[in-house]
């Protein structure tokens, strides 16, 4: 794709992924999130982080069934915008749900299994956000940046794993997310050994 | 008697004008919410009907009363879509007449009360009780009721009767939730008898003055203030005495996160979430959670004796 129509998808995009956060503070502000704001504004946050990852998961598989390379020079931003989400998600708790007591936060981070994997999450998208620039990306060196970037996986698993520990009995959401996330891992594997798979075969016969 | 509210309702005493006004514009606005969505429902039959005669009843808090538009639309009611947003969207197909309750089991004299009748019980009282939430939030509702004892006193109960299972209805045809088997339906709760024999203990069919809306259990539920909310049973069809401590359906569902008991206790977590805080509704800090919801003055003494983290 020639450079500037690119740009300005890219810009578009750009504008897009505010989109959840605008709707989310136009809610606060109107009023309009329903009895309990704080919390479905805790909620919406950790939605948007949720799909955010899921989507740039999604770029590498779209990418190759449709052939697009420039869809690549998507994932950096869609990946950082999971970790924006996130972060706004964490924060929101921190502030709004616990207010900073940080003994309360302690405890549920090791006691609450719903938490700890959100946690541990979190903590994972932490290093890959940090080495998103190309700066670091030439520090690391290509195969040590992209081992880094494999936990994407794990925090995926973490994520999904959160959001369906914490529903109380209805588990049809997390269900989805988790459906989702089945897919986007399942098509890699299925990459990865279909190769070798054909291999031995062939080399068997 | 239902007297239909008429247009210029005088606000009632425990209703501060202010709140009346939100609630009167809210029935507006869930009505004409209703017929954009094409559901055909005029604000007249949203409207609960105003109920008449009633008097302030004992034990009623002075705090802060959560407005009838958060009470009336953010509800956990199962039966009716399992997000707390749904009740109040789908609750509308629900058909508060006929309507009849069961009592049954180990009663001298058993019976079917029609809601009519139900309504005539006993004088209907104005309660004003605080609701906390398993999940960590709180309202303030005034409730219109009485005791459960008038109708307890009446059947009978033998000597061998010690628990009380209520069920709720479950009907497919009015009540979406009940396709999905996200409890075991019929819902049912259970409680101690002399738990339904307290005083505090309310068969309420109204709010705000007015008769229940189907999102708050309509016709008649049950009110437990010092319980999590889940324990008073809504819209309920059966009231039956036995001997063994019944199973209720969260029981059933996760018995490691709900007892029988399920009596608010900040010292006891639940297994994913800490109960030494919530928010009250319409609130932006978290206040500290009371022992017994603030009511141990009244029933701590039924549990003495009891380990109340065994007994959770
Ligand atoms: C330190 C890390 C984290 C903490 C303490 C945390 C905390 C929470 C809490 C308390 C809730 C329940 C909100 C409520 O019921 O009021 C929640 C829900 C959720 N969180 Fe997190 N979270 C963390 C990290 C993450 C991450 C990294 C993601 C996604 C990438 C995520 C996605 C979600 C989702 C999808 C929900 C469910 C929202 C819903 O109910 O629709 N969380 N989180």
């Amino acid at each position: 794709m020639p450079p500037r129509p690119f740009t300005l998808i890219k810009a578009a995009l750009f504008l897009v992924c505010l989109g959840p956060l605008l709707d989310l503070t136009y809610g606060v502000i109107a009023d309009t999130l329903g009895a309990n704001p704080i919390e479905a504004l805790t909620r919406g946050l950790g939605d948007w982080a949720l799909r955010f990852l899921l989507i740039t998961l999604a770029v590498t598989p779209l990418r190759r069934l449709s052939g697009a390379a420039w869809l690549l020079r998507l994932r950096r931003m869609l990946g950082l915008y999971a970790f924006f989400y996130a972060l706004l998600h964490v924060l929101s708790y921190v502030w709004l749900d616990q207010f900073f007591d940080g003994a309360a936060i302690l405890k549920d981070v090791f006691k609450r299994p719903f938490i700890s994997v959100g946690f541990a999450s979190f903590l994972l998208l932490i290093p890959l956000a940090a080495t998103s620039t190309n700066t670091m990306i030439r520090r690391l060196g290509g195969a040590r940046w992209q081992a880094l970037h494999r936990t994407v996986y794990a925090i995926g698993l973490f994520a999904v794993l959160h959001f369906w520990w914490m529903v109380k009995q209805d588990i049809t959401q997390p269900a989805l997310y988790a459906a989702t996330l089945a897919l986007l891992l399942g098509v890699r594997v299925y990459w990865a050994v279909l190769p070798g798979v054909v291999g031995n075969i062939i080399h068997r016969s | 008697m239902l007297i239909r509210r008429p247009a210029d309702t005088l606000p009632s005493e425990i209703t501060p004008q202010a709140i009346y006004r939100d609630r009167r514009e809210f029935l507006r606005a869930a009505g004409g919410l209703a017929l954009a969505g094409g559901l055909g429902l005029t604000s007249d039959d949203v409207a609960a009907a105003k109920l008449a005669n009633t008097r302030p009843g004992p034990y009623s808090t002075g705090e802060e009363m959560t407005s009838y538009k958060n009470i009336t639309t953010y509800n956990n009611f199962y039966e009716f879509g399992t997000d707390k947003a749904d009740p109040a969207r789908t609750a509308g197909s629900l058909r508060q007449r006929p309507w009849t309750v069961q009592v049954d089991g180990l009663v001298r004299r058993p019976g079917s009360y029609d809601l009519d009748a139900l309504l005539k019980l006993a004088p209907l009282e104005d309660r004003i009780y605080r609701m906390r939430c398993v999940e960590g939030w709180s309202m303030v509702i005034p409730w219109v009721g009485y005791p459960l004892h008038e109708l307890i006193r009446r059947v009978e109960p033998l000597g061998s009767a010690k628990f009380v299972e209520f069920t709720t209805l479950a009907d497919r045809a009015q009540m979406p939730g009940v396709h999905a088997p996200v409890l075991h339906w019929p819902y049912t709760e259970g409680l101690r008898l002399d738990e339904a024999l307290h005083p505090l203990t309310l068969l309420a069919v109204g709010l705000y003055g007015e008769t229940l809306p189907n999102q708050n259990g309509a016709p008649v539920r049950i009110v437990t203030p010092w319980k999590y909310g889940f324990k008073s049973a809504k819209s309920i069809v059966r009231i039956r005495f036995v001997e063994a401590q019944p199973e209720s359906s969260w029981m059933r569902a996760a018995p490691r996160e709900y007892g029988f008991y399920s009596n608010v206790n900040p010292d006891v977590e639940h297994p994913r979430w800490s109960q030494a805080k919530e928010r009250r509704i319409g609130e932006f800090t978290k206040r500290k959670t009371l022992m017994f919801n603030g009511y141990g003055e009244q029933v701590a003494q039924m549990y003495s004796g009891l380990d109340l983290r065994k007994f959770f």
